[in-house]
């Protein structure tokens, strides 16, 4: 029921984003966020380096990536042994351990009303895009338990962690009227902008990088062999096509005969 | 006629001879390959037998793989396949080699289909080889949706609560049956464990067996061609029919260029694009089986989606569930529907090539529509397209019979290469 009533939501301000822009010249900021890519490129080793440092030191608190083991991340992401120890274990783990948060399940059950989900295969369940959108588009909302709320997912449980760095802003919806196939007169209440209640200790700027970087290496995280997977294509499309060429010169060789 | 006999045969000392003794090895070779003639006049649509068959071992070899490491289980199922796509060494080229191959399976198959109704395969006196044909097509349908349940995604889950509670709409029995398919009150441990079992034992072999008799039926008939005429009714001097060639070497040769061709696709698939946009793999299936969280839309995989989408364009759910049903086993029934005096469409008149035109067009409208929410106008349009598809099979034996056909050649179209 709930799924399906912020299914809705969102269905419906994608419809109204859409005959927004139509009808009117580009918006305030954050008009277009539902046209966000996350520009995600898991060969930017770099980025995903950055990606987890950023996980390692916001996410990892409350979520885990228990499909990912800190060696396996050390060993993909280029990053020395001792590196890996020094910056991106927690303490007490060992490099051959899953990345698990600390929080208990209970405790998190107890204060968010649900554990905060593992983010192992976010990035494949609801693609690169939405978490981009999703990490940006939070928003000060007095009427919620954690003071926040967010327009990719309404009614979040996880409260804007980020907004240190992003820094506060205000959702300014407006009413639409809208006359419906019957007739009747509804009115709708759609996000129209952004505006900033408080700067955060980032720049708009550095804030969308640190976003890129972390969806980046929840890509990652989500099909770690993918980088290898799409360059190991390549040589096996090229030798199947000079197989299947060579296997047509053969077919061609004994079908001379057939008259 | 008797095969000919290899000179080495004759001798009574080595290996080959130790072994023809006592195996008829040669007589099996020149039976079902050197001496078994097909037709010389096939065309691209004829490549699509031996590509299923190709698809079958890939499916099996995979599999096997698989099984190794894959853990039924409610609590160990999910995570196992992660172990195989992050931890088993190439466990994630195993693994999407498999649910790419389900979906390649029924490319193949359905291309093979429509292959026999466009050259009138499934007629005398091949309706025994179509029936059984079909059996492979209702045991790998078993097949693919019990495979689709053991990752114990979200929609794995939620698609086994909407596929087996089907059986549900069965007058008297239907809940009692339910109860039993699952073993438990709900979509459970239970029905994970058994789905496995019938996925990896059961229907394969039963796959293995009707594929063996499928081909057995072929060669007592020998194959129909583009032309839909019967080879075996026009012999030459040397006993062999005039317009065939021996399945090998001619046909084993130019079937390899067929599996390069096929298996050039399928890693362009499996090595770039493996969800296929969520058509191939889901989204909501790298979320855990939850049975509190429905996800938005529940679809089956693309390959049932025209049953799919004719079951939620009836308002009555049983009704629905009794033309599903329907519209997957009217193909049974096709060999004596079709009162056409000719086979091929080649031959045959704008009513029949008009029919299957309409029928391929509503398959995939269908297809479409059952991957779409069932609102507005999508259930407007399945109706339309389910009432095409019916009219198809429905109509056929009125519009065959009047159509126009023209007159069929003795002899094969075919021209010789340079």
């Amino acid at each position: 029921m709930r799924t399906s009533k912020t299914a809705l939501a969102v269905a419906w301000l994608l419809v109204s984003a859409t005959s927004f822009a139509a009808t009117e010249a580009p918006g305030g900021a954050g008009a277009d966020w539902m046209s966000w890519h996350a520009a995600d490129d898991v060969t930017n080793t770099a980025s995903l380096q950055r990606g987890a440092r950023n996980f390692m030191s916001y996410c990892v608190g409350c979520h885990s990536l228990k499909y990912e083991r800190y060696s396996r991340l050390g060993s993909d992401l280029e990053i020395s042994p001792e590196e890996l120890q020094k910056f991106l274990i927690l303490p007490g783990d060992k490099a051959s351990n899953y990345i698990l948060t600390s929080m208990p399940a209970s405790d998190a059950q107890t204060w968010f009303g649900k554990p905060p989900p593992d983010l192992s295969l976010m990035a494949r369940a609801r693609g690169p895009d939405y978490l981009y959108q999703f990490l940006k588009t939070f928003y000060v909302d007095s009427t919620k338990p954690t003071g926040a709320n967010n327009l990719r997912l309404d009614a979040t449980a996880m409260p804007a962690v980020l907004s240190d760095l992003e820094g506060l802003k205000r959702a300014v919806f407006q009413d639409e009227k809208e006359t419906g196939a019957d007739g009747k007169v509804m009115t709708r209440h759609v996000f129209n902008h952004f505006e900033t209640v408080a700067p955060g200790s980032m720049s708009a700027a550095q804030y969308d990088e640190f976003v890129h970087d972390t969806v980046n290496f929840l890509d990652y995280v989500g099909e770690p062999t993918q980088a290898t997977r799409r360059s190991l294509g390549i040589w096996v499309v090229l030798f199947l096509l000079v197989f299947t060429w060579l296997a047509w010169l053969l077919k061609q060789e004994y079908w001379k005969d057939v008259r | 006629m008797a095969p000919d006999v290899p000179a080495d045969a004759t001798k009574t000392r080595g290996l080959r001879a130790w072994i023809y003794k006592r195996f008829p090895i040669q007589e099996f070779i020149s039976e079902q390959l050197t001496d078994y003639y097909a037709p010389k006049n096939f065309n691209i649509w004829y490549f699509f037998g031996s590509l299923a068959l190709v698809v079958l071992v890939l499916q099996l070899a995979t599999g096997i793989f698989l099984t190794m490491f894959y853990k039924p289980g409610e609590a160990t199922a999910f995570d196992s396949v992660e172990f195989i796509m992050r931890e088993v060494q190439w466990g994630w080229l195993i693994r999407y080699l498999h649910s790419t191959g389900a979906s390649l399976f029924f490319i193949v198959v359905y291309l093979h289909m429509f292959r026999a109704m466009l050259y009138g395969s499934y007629k005398a006196p091949r309706e025994l080889l179509w029936l059984i044909g079909m059996l492979v097509y209702f045991a790998l349908m078993a097949e693919a949706f019990l495979g689709y349940v053991l990752p114990w995604g979200n929609m794995s889950f939620w698609g086994a609560q909407v596929i087996v509670n089907l059986f549900g709409t069965i007058p008297v029995i239907g809940p009692g049956l339910v109860e039993w398919i699952r073993g438990d009150y709900g979509i459970a441990d239970a029905t994970l464990n058994r789905f496995f079992a019938l996925h990896v034992a059961a229907v394969p072999l039963g796959i293995l067996l009707v594929v063996m008799l499928h081909l057995v039926a072929l060669h007592q008939t020998g194959s129909n061609n583009p032309d839909g005429i019967e080879i075996k009714a026009r012999v030459g001097p040397d006993g062999h029919p005039l317009d065939g060639i021996p399945f090998h070497p001619y046909y084993t040769v130019k079937d390899i260029v067929g599996v390069g061709v096929m298996f050039v696709m399928l890693a362009i698939v499996v090595f770039f694009v493996p969800t296929f946009g969520g058509l191939f793999l889901e989204g909501a299936n790298f979320e855990p089986a939850n049975p509190m969280s429905t996800p938005e839309h529940i679809a089956p995989v693309w390959y049932f989606t025209p049953y799919y989408a004719i079951l939620r364009a009836v308002p009555n759910q049983r009704m629905g569930a009794l033309l599903m049903f329907l519209s997957v086993a009217l193909f049974v029934f096709l060999p004596w529907l079709d009162r056409s005096p000719v086979k091929s469409m080649r031959y045959r008149g704008a009513l029949s090539r008009g029919a299957l035109a309409m029928f391929a067009i509503s398959f995939i409208a269908l297809g479409y529509l059952g991957l779409q929410p069932a609102e507005g106008l999508y259930v407007i349009l399945a109706r339309i397209f389910a009432v095409f598809y019916f009219a198809f099979f429905v109509l056929m034996p009125w519009y065959s019979r009047i159509d126009k056909v023209k007159q069929v050649p003795e002899r094969v179209t075919f021209h010789a290469h340079e």
